[in-house]
This record gives structure tokens, C-alpha cells and sequence, in this order.
């Protein structure tokens, strides 16, 4: 397997869309041009309208073919880290199970194999998730009830900032958040390689009432488009201007 | 799909169940749970006549990567870092394939449990065992990573420590596989969650915070200082203040150079308490024994001189 890279969208929210289109439809079709779509719910306590917010958050991830996990405020750092990182791992074990069933025929899964050799395959997956190079575009629910979360969630990037950097590979984020002014959503950092400096960032939002998480994916899977012409284009500046 | 890969997460193995493994078909029967964490559950076992530990992690990629490490362990000689590892297997029940792992059975009580009931005396003797241990999975090339009392075990007869959990065992250089937030010097603001050898040394200082305060506590907007201050106002911690301090900001860049310093200090303390005793006694014979030294330095300098000076004519 050549050494590429990963594409992820990671999402947080803590409800339900109610503007655009299906946000499940969408991860699917980000998922198609290769992107994995995580999604963490943040609820703090379930009542009916948390239980529809949760279904969603799970349909999106199964359609975006990655991780979803709820969770409360409190813990959102390490779940943060913890959800790409394992998302990461689930990517590149999904590949090493292709070509193992190019090689063995259908049955052949990592599962199938006796323990010694399932160890050997467990170092290239480690290995390989400590040297590619990720890129992960982060999509924040900026909706009113989120408000008071988002200096929790500013801090969980920070940290899954951190968490990233000690690995080997190098490391892309972008960070938008919707809804946006007078779009669906609004890139406020385009691709750079950390997210130590957001605080200027999350402090001049103002929280709408809609949540249009559909469009919202959509445009982040957009994103990746720019990071491959860019990275053509010019090797290493990152650039801030509002998505096209 | 949720976030556990396997779907192991609510494995729950009743007494009396007996394991049989897919690939080397060997059995084993529960006895009893021991313990269950984040990481998975640990059944004791009979197998062969003797008695075994069994885990059942919930996720197979984290038991076999934790079981890698051990294996090398073994293979390397280093048996005494962590327990001996007999078999990995997979349990083929209801349509499920669980993994599972059986080691050598240590029998004793978690550190985190251990702790309230020990003097802080020991605490400092444990940590010099704990850096002893650290010292030589570094030497091997990986650090402990999650290190906090809950992987620590205060082996039954005998008193020393051993560790327990090796699921956060990290080669040097990579990224920390698994950490917990109070122990992790990342969360507080005090260094990268790279795997080295300072990373595993903060979170003894941790450690000794952690036993000092008696709890775990939360984070301030000021997280050094926040350490620091509980660093110097513990009285428990008075004699090991500059020890503690140091892993935490990471001077100490060897575990063996800690553990000479925290020795070092736990000798040197019991020679003061015993001074204090006969302590008029001691500064005369102290000042006596002082003229005595200039006496004899005074009176062989005198001598070498002469010495040179024959010799140079």
C-alpha cells in the first residue's frame, strides 16, 4: 500500500438539521469522493428531542462511513482525539481488508486470521496510522443551544490539535462553522497544519437558530477540493478567504 | 457505526463459562470477573491447573496491540515489566468471535486502592520501585504512556509495585496511544503527548500530587501554576518538593536520574531526623572534628611544600 493521505470531516453538534438537505445523503456523497464523515453529539441530558438529535448523529457517521459517539461536555476533549484517531485506524483497517480479500477471496477479513498473524497486521495498521498524513476538515454547529458549549469545543480542538501533532505524519485542518451569515456555513480557517491560535475565532460568533448540517457537508467536503489544487499550487501557505 | 469496531463492548462472561480457543483450542474456565475498566474486562481462570488471568478487551485492535508489547516483553527478557503472557485466542460464541488474552494471574490490590491505606513513607519507596521499572522499558524503547495508580499493582506478599496495563505502551517517538486526562502532561498544558521518556515521568509527579491531595482535581485557567502551588503548599510533599516540581516541568529527562534524586533525598532525610536528637553534642563534636581537618590540611600542605622545595634544589 503507497503511502497517501486520509480525508476526514469531523462534525459536532448537538441536535437536529432543520434547514437543506438530508445531512445522511450528503456524508454518503462525501464518502464517495473518499472522505470519512465522524460525527459527535454533544448532550448534556436526553429528553424526546435529544433521542431524534442522537438517531441523526448516528445516521450521518453510518452514511459518512466513520465514527459517531454522544457525549457530554465535559468529556468532548478526549472523545474528540479519540474518535479521529480511531476513525483513522477503521479507514486503514478497511484497506488492508480490500486487499486482503483481493488475495484470499471474500472470507478473507483481519478477524479470519490466527492471532500471531492478526499481531504482524496490527503493527502495519499502527505503523501506518502513525505516519500518514491527515487531513481533517472540522464543521461546528454554531446554532443558538450550542453557545454555551462552544469554548468546551474550542478547547477540544486545541487538544485534538496536540494530540495529532506528536504523531510522525503531518496533520491539515480547516475549521467552518454553520450556519453562516447569509450562507449555510462559514470557513473561518482554511487548511493549516494547527489549530493552536482559535480563540479569536469562536469569540466573535453570533449563534443563529437554524441548523442547516446538510449544506453543511456538503461544503466541507468541498474543501478538500481547494487542499489537493492548493497543495499543487502553492506548497505551504494556508489561505483565509470565504468558500466559492 | 458506533465507536467500538468490534461490538465487544457488553462481552459479560458468567462463573463457570468455559472459553475454548478457536486457534490453539485450549480451555479455560471462569472463575471469577477480577476487575473491568475503559479497556475491557478481566475474568480469573483455571487452565492446566494453575490459575490465570483472562482479558477480554472490547476492542480487538487495542487487546492485540497491547499483546504485541507484552510479547516483545517476554522475548526481550524483560519479564518482570509486565506479567508473563501465555496465550492470545479468539472464543467463537453465538455467532460472535471474541479475543481474548490469558497472562500470568498477579495476585495484589490496585495502586489506587492501595494508597489511602499506606503511609506516604511508602508512596515515595514505590515510586522509587515504579522509576526502576520505567527505566528499563525506556532502555527497551517504549514508555508506559496511560501510567496512574489504577495500571499500578501493590503485588500481595511482599511490598512492591509492578505495572499492570501495558494497553498505553508506546514505542519512543510516536504518539501516545492511550493516556488518561490527569495524568496526561498534554491536558495540562506542560508538554507534547509524544512518547519519551519525560512524558511517563510527569505523570509520576501526578501521581504523587494525586496521593498527596487524595483525589483528582480539576483544571484552573492557570494549570502550571495551579501544580505547582498544590507542589509546594502539601506538607506531605515538603521533602520531595523539588523532585516533584521537576518531572512536572520536565527537567528530569531520565527516569534512573529521578530516581537517584528522590533516593537520594529519602536517605539523606532519614540521617536529619536522626541529628536532631543529639543535637548540641553533634555541632561541638561537628566543630571539633572541623579544626582537627584544618589541623592535618594545614600541616600536610606544609610538608608538600617543603617537599617541592628540597626537590627543587
Amino acid at each position: 500500500m503507497k503511502k497517501g493521505n486520509l480525508k476526514q470531516i469531523l462534525l459536532i453538534t448537538d441536535g437536529c438539521s432543520n434547514q437543506g438537505e438530508d445531512p445522511s445523503a450528503m456524508a454518503a456523497l462525501a464518502r464517495e469522493q473518499g472522505i470519512t464523515v465522524n460525527v459527535i453529539g454533544i448532550l448534556d441530558h436526553f429528553d424526546s428531542e435529544d433521542s431524534r438529535g442522537l438517531m441523526e448523529v448516528e445516521d450521518i457517521a453510518r452514511a459518512g462511513g466513520g465514527i459517531s459517539q454522544i457525549v457530554q461536555t465535559k468529556q468532548l476533549a478526549q472523545t474528540v482525539q479519540m474518535v479521529t484517531k480511531q476513525a483513522m485506524t477503521q479507514t486503514i483497517k478497511g484497506v488492508i481488508n480490500q486487499e486482503l480479500q483481493d488475495i484470499l477471496g471474500e472470507t478473507g477479513t483481519v478477524e479470519d486470521l490466527p492471532p500471531e498473524k492478526q499481531g504482524k497486521v496490527m503493527e502495519v495498521i499502527d505503523e501506518l496510522g502513525e505516519t500518514v498524513d491527515l487531513n481533517v476538515c472540522i464543521l461546528v454547529d454554531t446554532s443558538a443551544s450550542m453557545k454555551a458549549k462552544l469554548p468546551t469545543v474550542r478547547e477540544a480542538l486545541t487538544d485534538l490539535s496536540l494530540s495529532l501533532s506528536a504523531r510522525m505524519g503531518s496533520n491539515q485542518f480547516c475549521l467552518y462553522l454553520f450556519p453562516g451569515k447569509r450562507k449555510p456555513v462559514h470557513k473561518v480557517i482554511g487548511w493549516t497544519p494547527n489549530l493552536e491560535n482559535i480563540e479569536k475565532t469562536f469569540a466573535k460568533i453570533d449563534t443563529h437558530g437554524v441548523t442547516p448540517t446538510g449544506p453543511a457537508i456538503r461544503e466541507a467536503a468541498k474543501s478538500f477540493g481547494m487542499l489537493s489544487k492548493r497543495s499543487m499550487i502553492f506548497e505551504d501557505e494556508a489561505y483565509d478567504d470565504g468558500p466559492r | 457505526m458506533k465507536l467500538m469496531m468490534t461490538g465487544q463492548d457488553d462481552v459479560s462472561i458468567l462463573p463457570g463459562t468455559v472459553l475454548k480457543g478457536k486457534w490453539h483450542g485450549k480451555h479455560y474456565q471462569i472463575i471469577r470477573k477480577l476487575g473491568s475498566g475503559a479497556q475491557g474486562t478481566v475474568y480469573l481462570a483455571h487452565a492446566d491447573q494453575r490459575t490465570v488471568a483472562v482479558k477480554v478487551a472490547k476492542d480487538r485492535a487495542s487487546l492485540i496491540s497491547e499483546m504485541n508489547v507484552l510479547k516483545e516483553f517476554n522475548q526481550l527478557g524483560a519479564d518482570l515489566l509486565g506479567p508473563y503472557l501465555y496465550d492470545t485466542d479468539d472464543w467463537q460464541e453465538g455467532g460472535r468471535l471474541i479475543a481474548f488474552s490469558v497472562m500470568e494471574y498477579l495476585r495484589g490490590t490496585a495502586l489506587n486502592e492501595a494508597l489511602p491505606t499506606q503511609s506516604f513513607d511508602w508512596i515515595a519507596v514505590f515510586l522509587v520501585q515504579l522509576l526502576r521499572h520505567l527505566q528499563n522499558l525506556h532502555r527497551i524503547g517504549y514508555a508506559f504512556g496511560d501510567l496512574k495508580p489504577e495500571n499500578l499493582m501493590l503485588m500481595d506478599p511482599g511490598h512492591h509495585v509492578r505495572c499492570l496495563d501495558f494497553g498505553g505502551a508506546t514505542r519512543l517517538g510516536r504518539s501516545i496511544r492511550e493516556y488518561t486526562e490527569f495524568y496526561d502532561r498534554g491536558y495540562w498544558g506542560l508538554g507534547t503527548r509524544k512518547a519519551e521518556p519525560g512524558y511517563d515521568l510527569f505523570a509520576c509527579g501526578m501521581i504523587m500530587l494525586y496521593a498527596a491531595s487524595g483525589r483528582r482535581f480539576e483544571k484552573s485557567a492557570h494549570p502550571e501554576e495551579q501544580l505547582l502551588h498544590i507542589c509546594r503548599t502539601k506538607p506531605q510533599l515538603a521533602p520531595y518538593r523539588e523532585i516533584v516540581a521537576g518531572a512536572l516541568t520536565g527537567r528530569y529527562t531520565s527516569a534512573d536520574q529521578m530516581r537517584r534524586d528522590l533516593l537520594s533525598r529519602l536517605m539523606e532525610r532519614q540521617n536529619t531526623v536522626k541529628a536532631i536528637r543529639p543535637k548540641k553534642k553533634n555541632r561541638r563534636s561537628a566543630k571539633k572534628d572541623w579544626a582537627k581537618a584544618w589541623m592535618t590540611a594545614s600541616l600536610l600542605l606544609g610538608v608538600y611544600v617543603i617537599f617541592v622545595m628540597i626537590y627543587i634544589m
